[in-house]
C-alpha cells in the first residue's frame, strides 16, 4: 500500500531545490510588477553605475515624462529639482508624482536599473534553459525509445550518431551551430536543445531495454497493444524517474551552457538580457562595479544548484523507496 | 591486450570520420554558401563566382565531400579565411597551448578534488562534511567565465598579484631560459586555477561516493582487523580501489574540459584551441570552425581511447 507522500515527506534537498528555482522563477516573472518600469528611471547621465542601495528622486509630470533627479523639495508651490548639480523650479502644479526610487542591486554603465534587468534576463536564461529542456526531451525519448525498441541497424546507427555527438565538447558544437546559422533567440533554443538529447536518448533506450523483456510488456503485446501504445502507456510511466532526474541536472547544464554562450556574445543578442549577457557586458567594470558580473554569475550558480538539488531528492525518493519495498 | 586496443582504435577512428561527416553536411545545409555568407553586399557578382569556382562550390555536393574528406584524412583542411594560413598550421600553433593549460587544470582538478574528498571521509554527515558537499556543489554550479572574473578581479586588480591575460608579459616573451619559463608560470596559475575550482567539485562529489562504498567493504575490515590505522587503510586501500573508475569518469569529462577551457581561454586571451574556435565563430571563418571542431574531436576521442586502455591495463577484466 503505497500513500502520496505530502511535501514535509518529500526528501529536504528536493524540497530545498524545487524552492529555490521556484524562487527564482516567481522572481523572474513577477519581475515588471514587482520593479517600476524600467524606462522611467532610465538616464544615463543621472544614473550611470550607481551601487546597490543608491537612490534618485523620480519626479513624474503631468504630461507623463520622468526626471530622474538627485534631489527634490518643495518650495511654495514649486518644487526645487536638482539633477546633475543644477537646481530647476517646476511649479507644483505640473508635477504629479513624487516618489524615491531606490537602486537595490544598482544600475549598469548606462543607467539601467540591474534588478529589473536581473529580473528580465532571469526570464530569458530561465526560459531559454526550459525551452532547450523540452527540445532535449523530445528528441531524446523519441530517438532512444526507437532505438530500443527497434534494434538492429536502427539502433547501431542510431547509437553511433550519439556517441559522435557526445564526442564533441559542447561550447565547440554550439559555436559551429551558432556561427553557421543566424542568431535568434528561437534558433538559440533549438541549438542548445541539439546538443543536449544524446544524454536524454542513451538513458531512455536503456531504460526501454531493461523494460522490453518484462511480462507486463509481454502481456501488452499479446493483447494486442501497437508498439506507440506501448511506448507511451507502459515503457515511459515506468522509465519516468530516471529521465525526470536526469532531466533536473539538464536543465542546471543547459542554463550553464547558455549563460557561457551569451557570455560570449554568441547567444542571446542585445538589447535582450540573460544572465550571461549581464556578465559579458560588465566585464570591462568589473574593476570599478563588481555587482555587474558577482550578481548575475550568482544567479545563474542559484538557478543550477536548485536543478541538482532537485536530481539528488529525485534520486533520495527512489532511494526511500526502493528500501521500503 | 592488443585486440582490445585495435577494437577501441577502430571505433575510435569510425567516431572521428561520423563527427567530420556530420560538420561537413551541416556547412552544406546551412542557408546561404560560403561565398555569399562571407562578405558585404558591395563585391560584385563575378567575384562571388570566382570564389565559388575557387572554394570548389560549384561542384556537386558528393564530389566535394569525397574531395575534402580525401584531404582531411592527408591533414589538409584547407585554407583559414581570417588568418590565410593552412587551418592545420593555425591548429598546429594552437594545440600545444591547450594542452598545456587544460591538462595543468586537470592536475589542479583531480588533486583538489581528491584532498576535498579524503577531508570530508575523516568525518562522514558531520559538519565539515556537509559545508565542503556544498562547497563541491557550489563550484559545479558557478559558470566558468564567472569564477575567471572573480579570481581577475580579486588577485589582478585588488592585489596586484598575477597577470590577468596571455602568455607571457612583453618582457617575458624576449626572454630566455628559466625567466621566460617563470613568466609563463605566472601567467599559467589563474586560468589553470579557473580550470581546476570549477572541475574540482565533480571530482570530489563523485569520489565521495565511491570512498563511502568501498570503506563499507570486507577488505577494509579486514585490514584494520590487521591493526592497519584508519587512515592507512584509508590511502594504502581504499584509495587506490576508489582512484580506478575516476580515470573512467575523467575521460567521459574531457568534452566538459574542453569547454571550460574554451571560456578561460577567451576570458584570458590564452592563444589556443577555443580562443581560436571563438575568432573563428565571430568571423564565420568555415575552414577554421570545421577544422578546430574535428581537432578538438580527436584529441577528447584519444583522450577517452588513452583512459580506457590506462583502465585496461590496471584492470584486466574490462579487456574481455
Amino acid at each position: 500500500m503505497s500513500v502520496q507522500p505530502g511535501w514535509r515527506q518529500l526528501p529536504g534537498r528536493l524540497r530545498g531545490g524545487i524552492v529555490l528555482l521556484g524562487a527564482l522563477a516567481v522572481v523572474a516573472l513577477c519581475g515588471p510588477l514587482l520593479t517600476r518600469d524600467p524606462a522611467a528611471v532610465l538616464d544615463p547621465a543621472a544614473a550611470a553605475l550607481l551601487p546597490p542601495g543608491a537612490s534618485r528622486v523620480l519626479v513624474t509630470l503631468a504630461d507623463g515624462s520622468t526626471i530622474l533627479a538627485d534631489a527634490a523639495r518643495q518650495d511654495r508651490g514649486e518644487w526645487r529639482v536638482t539633477r546633475l548639480g543644477a537646481e530647476r523650479t517646476i511649479p507644483a502644479g505640473r508635477v504629479a508624482q513624487v516618489a524615491r526610487h531606490r537602486f537595490w542591486l544598482g544600475s549598469d554603465s548606462v543607467g539601467r536599473d540591474v534588478l529589473a534587468r536581473l529580473c528580465a534576463g532571469g526570464r530569458v536564461s530561465l526560459g531559454v534553459g526550459a525551452l532547450a529542456l523540452i527540445v532535449a526531451l523530445l528528441i531524446g525519448v523519441a530517438a532512444g525509445l526507437v532505438s530500443g525498441w527497434r534494434g538492429g541497424v536502427v539502433d547501431a546507427v542510431l547509437m553511433r550518431v550519439v556517441d559522435a555527438a557526445l564526442a564533441v565538447p559542447t561550447l565547440f558544437l554550439l559555436l559551429f551551430l551558432a556561427a553557421i546559422l543566424r542568431p535568434s533567440l528561437a534558433a538559440l533554443i533549438l541549438v542548445l536543445g541539439l546538443s543536449s538529447w544524446m544524454g536524454v536518448a542513451r538513458l531512455t533506450r536503456g531504460q526501454v531495454l531493461s523494460l522490453k523483456e518484462r511480462d507486463f510488456i509481454l502481456a501488452a503485446r499479446a493483447i494486442g497493444a501497437g508498439p506507440g501504445r506501448i511506448a507511451a502507456f507502459h515503457v515511459l510511466p515506468n522509465a519516468l524517474t530516471p529521465i525526470v532526474q536526469d532531466a533536473a541536472l539538464r536543465l542546471g547544464d543547459l542554463i550553464l551552457v547558455e549563460a557561457s554562450l551569451s557570455f560570449l556574445g554568441l547567444g542571446v543578442q542585445p538589447p535582450t538580457a540573460s544572465w550571461g549577457s549581464m556578465v559579458a557586458e560588465g566585464q570591462e567594470m568589473l574593476a570599478s562595479a563588481w555587482w555587474l558580473t558577482a550578481l548575475p554569475s550568482v544567479l545563474v550558480a542559484l538557478a543550477v544548484i536548485g536543478a541538482g538539488l532537485v536530481a539528488d531528492g529525485i534520486q533520495d525518493l527512489s532511494r526511500r523507496k526502493a528500501a521500503a519495498t | 591486450m592488443l585486440r582490445f586496443a585495435g577494437r577501441r582504435l577502430a571505433a575510435a577512428v569510425v567516431l572521428v570520420w561520423l563527427v567530420a561527416t556530420v560538420t561537413f553536411v551541416l556547412v552544406a545545409l546551412a542557408p546561404g554558401d560560403a561565398a555569399s555568407r562571407l562578405t558585404d553586399p558591395r563585391i560584385s557578382a563575378q567575384t562571388r563566382e570566382r570564389w565559388r569556382r575557387e572554394f570548389g562550390l560549384d561542384r556537386p555536393l558528393p564530389a566535394r565531400y569525397a574531395a575534402w574528406l580525401g584531404a582531411a584524412a592527408t591533414g589538409d583542411l584547407g585554407t583559414s579565411w581570417l588568418h590565410h594560413r593552412a587551418v592545420t598550421t593555425v591548429l598546429g600553433d594552437a594545440l600545444p597551448n591547450t594542452a598545456l593549460l587544460a591538462g595543468l587544470g586537470l592536475m589542479v582538478e583531480i588533486a583538489g578534488g581528491v584532498a576535498i574528498a579524503l577531508v570530508q571521509l575523516r568525518r562522514a554527515r558531520g559538519r565539515l562534511d556537509s559545508a565542503l558537499s556544498f562547497a563541491a556543489l557550489a563550484s559545479y554550479a558557478l559558470p566558468t567565465f564567472a569564477v575567471a572574473l572573480a579570481l581577475i578581479g580579486v588577485f589582478s586588480y585588488r592585489l596586484g598579484l598575477l597577470p590577468p591575460s596571455h602568455m607571457h608579459s612583453l618582457a617575458g616573451e624576449q626572454a630566455h631560459g628559466p625567466a621566460r619559463m617563470f613568466d609563463l608560470l605566472l601567467h599559467l596559475v589563474l586560468p589553470a586555477a579557473t580550470i581546476g575550482l570549477t572541475g574540482l567539485g565533480a571530482v570530489a562529489r563523485y569520489l565521495r561516493g565511491v570512498l563511502l562504498d568501498e570503506r563499507g567493504r570486507l577488505y577494509v575490515l579486514a585490514a584494520r582487523a590487521r591493526g592497519c590505522s584508519e587512515q592507512r587503510a584509508l590511502l594504502v586501500h581504499v584509495l587506490p580501489n576508489a582512484l580506478l573508475p575516476l580515470i573512467t569518469m575523467i575521460g567521459m569529462s574531457l568534452p566538459f574540459l574542453a569547454s571550460g577551457s574554451l571560456v578561460v581561454e577567451v576570458v584570458f586571451s590564452w592563444p589556443g584551441m577555443g580562443q581560436l574556435m571563438f575568432g573563428a565563430a565571430l568571423a564565420r571563418d568555415v575552414p577554421l570552425l570545421m577544422g578546430a571542431t574535428i581537432l578538438m574531436t580527436v584529441a577528447v576521442v584519444a583522450g577517452n581511447l588513452v583512459a580506457d586502455l590506462a583502465y585496461a591495463v590496471v584492470d584486466p577484466r574490462v579487456r574481455l
